[in-house]
């Protein structure tokens, strides 16, 4: 344990740039996943090719997609942001499919009477789609966190250091405690966004968690689930 | 860049011998399909029994947790623990194998479980007054209404277990991996590359031809019935031979898995 003690300055930081490498894609992923899947939506006809062919690159296996990059990128081998954009292109073949569901979840009488309120497309969507689909949307994103944050340990193997470099050099040194702090670590981190995106979830949709006791349940046609 | 990729990819040496092409291909493939069978042998009568009694929930539900757990990590803690205890020269097969059956359970019990539970209520209760036993039921009505989430966890599981495998080239298993990680070894960018599409062509090729059979087996009353809000989103008519019924409630789509499961299954490396 006292290998713990002593390295958990390292293990900070090796955490710090574990989330970023997973959670600045999550952003990312998720302002081009919106659009993306509000066109699906708004075009039926382009929906399969674009949900479709975002889920066709998720397919690609990790390691794969991390060794390509330089290919497609131009960047050298060892560029963070051959991650980024890898781990970006699997947020966004994960979230658009969400988004269609999630903007799917609306009822339909809800968005009847919000264009019978005089919201055009757009506002429609932002306004009253949007804040209605979080539930759905945030299912999606929490899937997406912890599958990115599992994911990146992978590129320790091509050298990218965060937390997945206690994996590989834990094998390497046989070296078993190193390894579950890379475990423990991943895990933490995964349960960490995870509860970061309920949190946001809760306080973007007050209507769900409404007191129910004063007016009978007046939202439950409101809880997109 | 390209050119030395191609170049690596069509060399005669690459297409014969051990450390071949086809060799390689042979043992990502043999080494998937065996963790697969024996995933599925112990995960989806599990997940049909808990999706048919409403029991054994705990289970389905530790095993997606479990999910959190990076792949990677699993593989190198099972490489160290139980490689050094198997003597022979499947020290380096069976660590990888277990490991990859461990990665194939979850999406296969949650697709089993999560399928049988979907049924229609009304269905089964309708199975049941015909004079059909709990067994016959589970057989000849759930199992077959089961089958697009079931497949789909298949699906999920596939890739998972095919990405996994190529990883597992670093505890020494063979298969496509080893052009990735001997090519990282000796900075062999083109040898990399080439690996690496190979890989992503592998995926890709197994991934479209489960999509086929999913389309084959799929019974085509489950494919164009009027679903729930989620499903009605015109979503995903790839693949499917079957002629659509259109017009009931958006119908294009076909059944589709709740999101947990189709891409989002598949959620480590």
């Amino acid at each position: 344990m006292t290998w713990v003690w002593e390295h958990l300055g390292d293990i900070g930081g090796y955490a710090v740039s574990h989330a970023l490498l997973a959670g600045i894609p999550l952003i990312v992923g998720l302002a081009i996943a919106l659009p993306l899947g509000w066109l699906a939506r708004r075009f039926p006809r382009a929906a399969p090719v674009v949900v479709g062919g975002s889920g066709l690159l998720y397919t690609i296996p990790s390691l794969a997609l991390f060794i390509l990059m330089p290919l497609v990128l131009g960047s050298r081998i060892l560029d963070a942001i051959n991650v980024y954009v890898a781990m970006t292109i699997y947020t966004v073949a994960l979230l658009v499919r969400s988004v269609v569901d999630a903007l799917g979840s609306v009822p339909e009488s809800t968005a009847l009477a919000a264009t019978a309120m005089g919201y055009r497309r757009l506002g429609r969507a932002l306004a009253v789609e949007l804040p209605l689909a979080v539930p759905v949307l945030a299912s999606g994103l929490r899937v997406a966190a912890v599958s990115n944050v599992s994911i990146v340990s992978v590129a320790s193997l091509i050298g990218y250091p965060q937390l997945g470099y206690y994996l590989t050099d834990g094998y390497q040194r046989s070296f078993p405690l190193e390894i579950g702090v890379g475990i423990v670590g991943c895990v933490l981190l995964a349960l960490l966004f995870d509860l970061t995106i309920r949190v946001g979830e809760r306080l973007l949709t007050p209507w769900a968690h409404a007191d129910t006791r004063r007016e009978g349940r007046p939202s439950e046609g409101l809880v997109a689930r | 860049m390209i050119i030395q990729i191609w170049q690596w990819l069509t060399a005669p040496e690459q297409w014969t011998g051990s450390r071949g092409i086809p060799t390689r291909l042979l043992e990502h493939l043999g080494f998937s399909a065996l963790s697969l069978v024996l995933a599925a042998a112990i995960a989806i009568p599990l997940g049909l029994w808990s999706g048919h009694t409403g029991r054994g929930r705990a289970v389905v539900t530790g095993a997606n947790a479990a999910r959190a757990v990076p792949s990677l990590g699993l593989l190198f803690a099972v490489a160290m623990f139980v490689g050094p205890r198997i003597s022979s020269n499947l020290a380096f097969v069976i660590p990888s194998v277990v490991v990859l059956v461990l990665l194939a359970i979850p999406p296969l019990l949650s697709g089993a479980d999560s399928g049988v539970r979907s049924v229609d209520p009304a269905v089964r209760d309708a199975a049941y007054g015909m004079g059909m036993t709990g067994p016959e039921v589970l057989r000849q009505v759930e199992l077959p209404c089961a089958l697009p989430l079931l497949l789909s966890g298949v699906r999920a599981a596939t890739l998972q277990v095919i990405a996994t495998a190529t990883i597992a080239a670093a505890v020494s298993l063979g298969g496509l991996g080893r052009y990735l990680i001997d090519g990282l070894a000796v900075n062999d960018y083109a040898q990399m590359a080439g690996g690496a599409l190979l890989v992503a062509a592998l995926a890709l090729g197994v991934d479209g031809l489960l999509a086929l059979t999913q389309g084959l087996l799929v019974s085509p009353g489950l494919t164009s019935r009027p679903s729930r809000p989620w499903r009605r989103s015109p979503s995903h008519s790839r693949h499917g031979k079957f002629p659509r019924s259109g017009g009931v409630a958006g119908g294009r789509g076909r059944v589709l898995a709740p999101a947990a499961l189709t891409t989002h299954g598949r959620d480590l490396t």
